[in-house]
């Protein structure tokens, strides 16, 4: 069974149609990129999935589990929304840092105020801190920020705030963790140290769906491709197809402005 | 100078006694009004069109119509108008209507300031909130509140200080503030009259507190600044 099957999904703000019956499926451990031009819909398509937009139509699955279904007009309550979300991470383009906590405060603190929720959490408030801290801190070393935890946002360099964005994500284990143009606000020189992070968790099998711009590291890291235009899902396959035999024009003239580039 | 010197520890002792009701005057609205304009506020920015532009009309009303008038009105309106004078006579009711009209004066003014340093909180900060499954509510006080109060301290202590000053206006409904004991020297007061220095000396009073005030809002601002 996939873990993320997405059907017939459909947004428009206003008169404008962003995403036009969007239709995929991915397995657990697949990595997921999404390529496309300024305006094709990937970011709103990875928004949907996160919650952050309500698209007019379509259903999204988790697991089986439908998390999300347009048909279903009853609101849901927050703290359900708030409980389905959790599948997903989000890793965003201009991070999102919050600036006034520590790196570490920084992943420990959704975490803490989702722990005041369990029943047991006054009785064992010490040894949760102590766990949720000492796991936030091994996020932070795997992303090679051991000596980066008390700093904040505003001391790290571009490359640093997204790897704490990462560890953030990481931390409230989401089954899908998704990409929003992670390196599109770094400059080239840092990009390379987002980008081995990224290949580091899909060595580790973290299932991702990566919005980008970098298309080698896309075809580079990615089992599936989705490319996108104008709110449609163009071609979807293998790296190896859509980047080494595209069946569509648009998609070869798209990949020709990168290779001549 | 002599008779200045004579005068002085009278003038002072009076004087003292009326900055204490301003200094109280003050207090009371800043404690009323700093979550009282946080409600306001959300009132302006509510989703609910008919709340917000009824919140709206009220701020405008308020800051649009003199704080002077609005102390007059709020002070005699029921005595006079409704005929059931609700503050009661004396100093102590005085007080009262006084209090109640600078905490919603002001309250409106830093519903304003607030509503501002809100809004100017990057929607990512929301959004990066949201997707890590915290509530509307956990997000407002652990992620955008502080950013906000950060932004708004300059504004804010342009704010508190005109407060200090506009306490003055108190006078007009015979609150006994420090400019009320000033004046009374010049119509006699303890056997003093005709003196016109002790009204000018409650600038100083003014500006001694006012620097204070300076310090600590701006040991504030640094306070902030290890976050940008």
């Amino acid at each position: 069974m996939p873990i993320l099957e997405a059907e017939h999904i459909c947004k428009s703000f206003g008169n404008t149609e962003v995403l036009k019956d969007i239709s995929f499926s991915l397995e657990k451990s697949e990595v997921l990129s999404i390529i496309g031009s300024s305006g094709s819909g990937k970011t709103t398509l990875l928004r949907c999935l996160n919650f952050l937009e309500r698209p007019q139509g379509g259903v999204i699955r988790v697991n089986g589990e439908t998390v999300f279904d347009a048909a279903e007009t009853g609101t849901k309550n927050d703290a359900e929304i708030r409980k389905r979300r959790l599948h997903f991470g989000l890793v965003f383009q201009s991070f999102n840092l919050f600036p006034q906590y520590t790196a570490l405060q920084n992943v420990m603190l959704a975490k803490e105020l989702l722990a005041k929720e369990q029943p047991d959490y006054k009785a064992r408030k010490k040894e949760i801190h102590d766990e949720i801290e000492a796991e936030a801190e091994q996020l932070l070393t795997d992303m090679g920020l051991a000596d980066r935890m008390q700093n904040y946002p505003h001391q790290l360099s571009g490359g640093q705030c997204q790897r704490v964005a990462i560890a953030r994500a990481l931390a409230l284990r989401p089954d899908i963790l998704c990409f929003d143009e992670p390196t599109s606000a770094l400059d080239p020189e840092l990009t390379g140290e987002v980008l081995k992070v990224i290949r580091g968790l899909a060595d580790q099998k973290m299932t991702m769906v990566i919005v980008t711009h970098e298309m080698a590291f896309a075809r580079d890291v990615a089992s599936q491709v989705i490319f996108m235009d104008d709110g449609y899902i163009v071609e979807q396959g293998t790296p190896e197809q859509v980047f080494g035999a595209p069946k569509e024009e648009r998609t070869r003239q798209f990949l020709s402005r990168y290779t001549q580039g | 100078m002599n008779l200045i010197m004579q005068q002085l520890p009278i003038v002072i002792r009076s004087l003292n006694a009326g900055f204490v009701q301003t200094l109280k005057l003050f207090l009371v609205t800043l404690i009323g009004a700093v979550p009282l304009g946080l409600i306001i506020s959300f009132g302006s920015m509510s989703r609910f069109k008919p709340l917000s532009a009824f919140t709206k009309t009220v701020v405008w009303i308020v800051r649009g119509t003199p704080l002077m008038i609005q102390l007059l009105i709020i002070y005699y309106f029921p005595g006079l108008v409704l005929g059931n004078a609700i503050w009661g006579g004396g100093e102590s009711g005085r007080f009262m209507a006084a209090a109640v009209a600078f905490i919603f004066n002001y309250a409106c003014y830093f519903s304003e300031i607030y509503r501002g340093g809100i809004q100017s909180v990057p929607v990512g900060q929301q959004e990066a909130g949201l997707v890590l499954g915290m509530t509307r509510t956990q997000i407002f006080f652990r992620v955008t509140l502080l950013q906000m109060i950060k932004r708004i301290v300059p504004p804010m202590s342009n704010e508190i200080i005109t407060l200090v000053k506009d306490t003055s206006l108190a006078r007009i409904i015979a609150l006994q503030e420090v400019i009320w004991a000033g004046q009374a020297f010049m119509k006699g007061s303890q056997g003093i009259s005709g003196a016109i220095w002790p009204l000018f000396f409650t600038a100083v009073y003014y500006l001694v507190f006012i620097g204070i005030l300076t310090i600590v809002l701006g040991r504030l601002e640094q306070k902030l600044e290890y976050f940008q």
